[in-house]
């Protein structure tokens, strides 16, 4: 019940919510109810953002939701140096418990899964570790941690494979028994050569062993959103007239926090097609295969198209926008162009990036593909 | 203004909203999209720094005790003070004549107050609508050294609206308060009274003991209006918007007058209004929606048509259907190519597919809860 956040689980995604709630919701609508978070890289934010846990239903009188940053021992401290350390060290965290298994996720991936499904699958093949995996197109297999297997047996791991005996991707998803867990760790952290990563060491340590190593093949929507064009992937892909993922789903709810907005409100002369849109937001202008967080102004005449809007932001009137991802409370002044009309025509146009309060002066125009983190104004 | 006791009396005339509060009270009907009435005034005290609130619950108050549970959505779930929902006493039954009036119910919950450390109390109602923070009012009531501090909106004489059932307060040019009387019927405009008082508790203790002990049950004509000349009544005047919601006509132009922005932006913007958080995704548009001068809660999914309207959480419009002028409630459903027009669906309505139902502006059809035509 570990959720390995060394990434970016703080991003907002699908109009309202963080990469995280996705991992957390899926642990409460499991039915688990301790849940460890371990952070390390900027961590104010995502720990104001879980705060004790409440809108995922982890506050709890035992157990519930932990944050675990690395911190310093009697005997020195030291940043968690990998995954697999991260655990080991929090090794004590998880004794309290006691626990059988242990289920490691991360925190920055997009699906909706059934965890007691596969700890079910783990206990019936009597694994030492089962690994979810998902079948992904060929092309795509040398991006990841490929799990070759024998029936539901694992045999071979393969880290981004040049030529892929298989199309089984690893999710980054396991569960441990975790005595058999702990024994290993230790072993690892013994290990000078060792980077201390589950997919790299850990796991195939582990299968050199002889561990009874289990495959649980999952079926459905899941993405890794680790670059910023896997991210506007990912929230284009919610846009589709039968996502595959559905966030309306009202048997698996994706929880968050929810800020304390009115509905949004659509003016007389706003178009909004194909289109996710959230509390709070004013739309006089023209919305169109996009993504709008909560609280986003779009003025009149101003057109967005194929792009997401991080809460906040406001979109000056006449602005062009295709293609991008604009960030929270950024502000494009009127008639900002930012990406290329030639997108529309059909053409692969790189994304563009307005980061988070960044303000673009009026008139100023923005070529496809450019990341903008700083005050702009027009040339001349 | 953590010395002044909220105290929302849901004692409040429901007789114009039976179709909206059969299985409610009004405090707990729907608004606005996303809100139940009771929000507005319950985040207009959380803001203003009030930290205690009692509730007089009247009657079927489980759907207002599912909305508030611990107040935890308006930061009210603490150790000390907080929320408290005050129920009527076993005997009142309001279906029949053995209920007297307001006073009773506070007279029964006399020891609520005298628990309570504040040493000023806020009396307010919940089918008044504003944004508003009470610490002025309060500061002008302490400076005034008035008993009773009343406030009241002017509202200017407009054609086609009317204010049912509303206290007219009459104030003089020093700002006290020379007569009050609640009208039985229609008013056009005047001083309206939003029925939000300020005292200290030991006069509001006073008047309860003294109207109880001669028969006298309304907190408003005879613990008030009676009592005009015999204490210091001070008149504040409230500048912002204000909705009153006493009639099916006043709940359907209140809900539609939200989509005038500066309206929109008056009674959101000021102070945060909190409510029950749902967990719904964001609202979803289609390739065929078209959707103007409306507002859309999240949950909603929109393949169809939907102008001038409010749609609450989670209502879907299946393609082809047309929405004009209309409330949808809740988990509405409105079917293919169906049409509303002037119509409130309340909440988990079902539109069969190629329906039409149509009111009129000025008599709204009301399609009761669950319903499916």
């Amino acid at each position: 019940m570990l959720t390995n956040t060394l990434a970016k689980p703080a991003v907002p995604f699908g109009g309202k919510y963080r990469l995280i709630d996705f991992s957390l919701s899926n642990c409460c609508n499991s039915g688990m109810d301790t849940v460890g978070v371990l952070t390390q890289y900027q961590p104010l934010e995502l720990h104001s953002y879980i705060g004790i846990g409440s809108p995922w239903d982890l506050d709890r009188n035992t157990g519930g939701v932990f944050i675990l940053p690395p911190f310093v021992q009697a005997r020195g401290g030291e940043w968690y140096k990998g995954t697999a350390n991260a655990i080991y060290q929090n090794a004590g965290f998880i004794d309290q418990y006691a626990p059988r298994y242990v289920l490691v996720l991360s925190g920055d991936h997009i699906y909706k899964m059934d965890y007691s499904l596969m700890l079910q699958f783990h206990k019936e093949n009597k694994a030492g570790a089962t690994i979810a995996v998902i079948e992904v197109s060929w092309k795509e297999a040398g991006r990841f941690g490929i799990v070759n297997t024998l029936e539901n047996r694992i045999v071979e791991f393969e880290e981004k494979p040049r030529n892929p005996k298989n199309n089984l991707a690893s999710m980054g998803v396991y569960i441990f028994d975790w005595p058999v867990l702990k024994t290993f760790l230790q072993r690892d952290e013994k290990d000078p050569e060792s980077v201390h990563d589950f997919g790299k060491n850990v796991l195939p340590a582990m299968l050199r062993d002889g561990q009874k190593m289990a495959a649980y093949r999952f079926q459905g929507y899941w993405k890794d959103v680790g670059t910023i064009r896997s991210l506007w992937e990912a929230n284009m892909d919610l846009l589709s007239d039968k996502p595959a993922l559905d966030l309306h789903d009202p048997g698996w709810r994706i929880y968050s926090v929810n800020p304390a907005s009115p509905p949004h409100f659509i003016a007389p002369g706003g178009k909004v097609k194909c289109s996710l849109l959230s509390s709070g937001c004013l739309i006089y202008g023209e919305v169109e295969n996009s993504v709008l967080f909560a609280g986003v102004e779009i003025e009149p005449g101003a057109v967005v198209r194929n792009t997401v809007v991080m809460p906040g932001a406001r979109i000056g009137a006449g602005a062009y926008v295709e293609k991008a991802i604009i960030g929270p409370k950024a502000i494009l002044e009127e008639n900002c162009q930012i990406g290329s009309v030639a997108a529309r025509t059909g053409g692969e146009t790189e994304i563009s990036v307005v980061g988070a309060l960044v303000t673009i002066a009026a008139n100023t125009a923005v070529s496809a593909g450019t990341m903008v983190n700083q005050f702009l104004s027009p040339v001349g | 203004m953590k010395n002044v006791l909220g105290i929302i009396n849901l004692h409040e005339n429901e007789e114009l909203l039976k179709d909206i509060t059969r299985q409610r009270p009004l405090a707990a009907v729907p608004f606005g999209g996303r809100f139940r009435l009771i929000d507005f005034i319950l985040s207009n005290m959380v803001n203003s720094g009030i930290h205690t609130v009692g509730i007089i619950v009247k009657q079927q108050y489980r759907s207002l005790m599912d909305h508030l549970r611990s107040g935890k959505e308006w930061d009210l779930a603490r150790k000390r003070d907080g929320i408290f929902l005050l129920p009527p006493p076993d005997h009142i039954h309001y279906s029949n004549s053995i209920y007297k009036g307001d006073l009773e119910h506070f007279h029964n919950q006399i020891d609520f107050l005298h628990r309570c450390s504040q040493d000023y109390v806020l009396i307010a109602a919940s089918h008044i609508l504003y944004n508003f923070n009470f610490s002025g009012a309060y500061r002008a009531h302490l400076e005034s050294r008035a008993d009773i501090t009343v406030l009241y909106k002017e509202e200017q004489p407009r054609p086609g609206k009317f204010f049912s059932l509303a206290t007219q307060v009459s104030v003089d040019e020093a700002g006290w308060v020379t007569d009050m009387e609640v009208s039985p019927g229609k008013i056009a405009g005047g001083k309206i009274g939003l029925e939000a008082f300020i005292m200290s508790k030991e006069l509001l203790l006073r008047i309860i003991g003294d109207c109880v002990a001669r028969g006298e049950f309304d907190l408003t004509k005879e613990g008030i209006i009676k009592n005009i000349r015999r204490y210091k009544i001070r008149g504040f005047r409230f500048g912002g918007y204000m909705a009153k919601i006493s009639s099916i006509p006043d709940y359907y132009r209140a809900n539609m007058e939200l989509l005038q922005r500066d309206v929109w932006q008056e009674l959101f913007k000021a102070g945060p209004i909190y409510t029950k958080v749902k967990d719904e995704a964001p609202a979803k548009y289609g390739a065929q929606a078209a959707v103007s001068n409306s507002l859309v809660s999240n949950g909603c999914v929109i393949e169809g048509q939907v102008e001038n309207s409010l749609l609450f959480r989670g209502v879907r419009v299946r393609k082809g259907a047309r929405i004009r002028n209309s409330i949808v409630m809740q988990k509405g459903d409105i079917g293919v190519n169906a049409e509303l027009e002037n119509v409130i669906c309340d909440k988990d309505v079902i539109i069969t597919d190629g329906k039409r139902l149509a009111g009129d502006k000025n008599y709204v059809m009301v399609i009761a809860k669950g319903m499916i035509v």
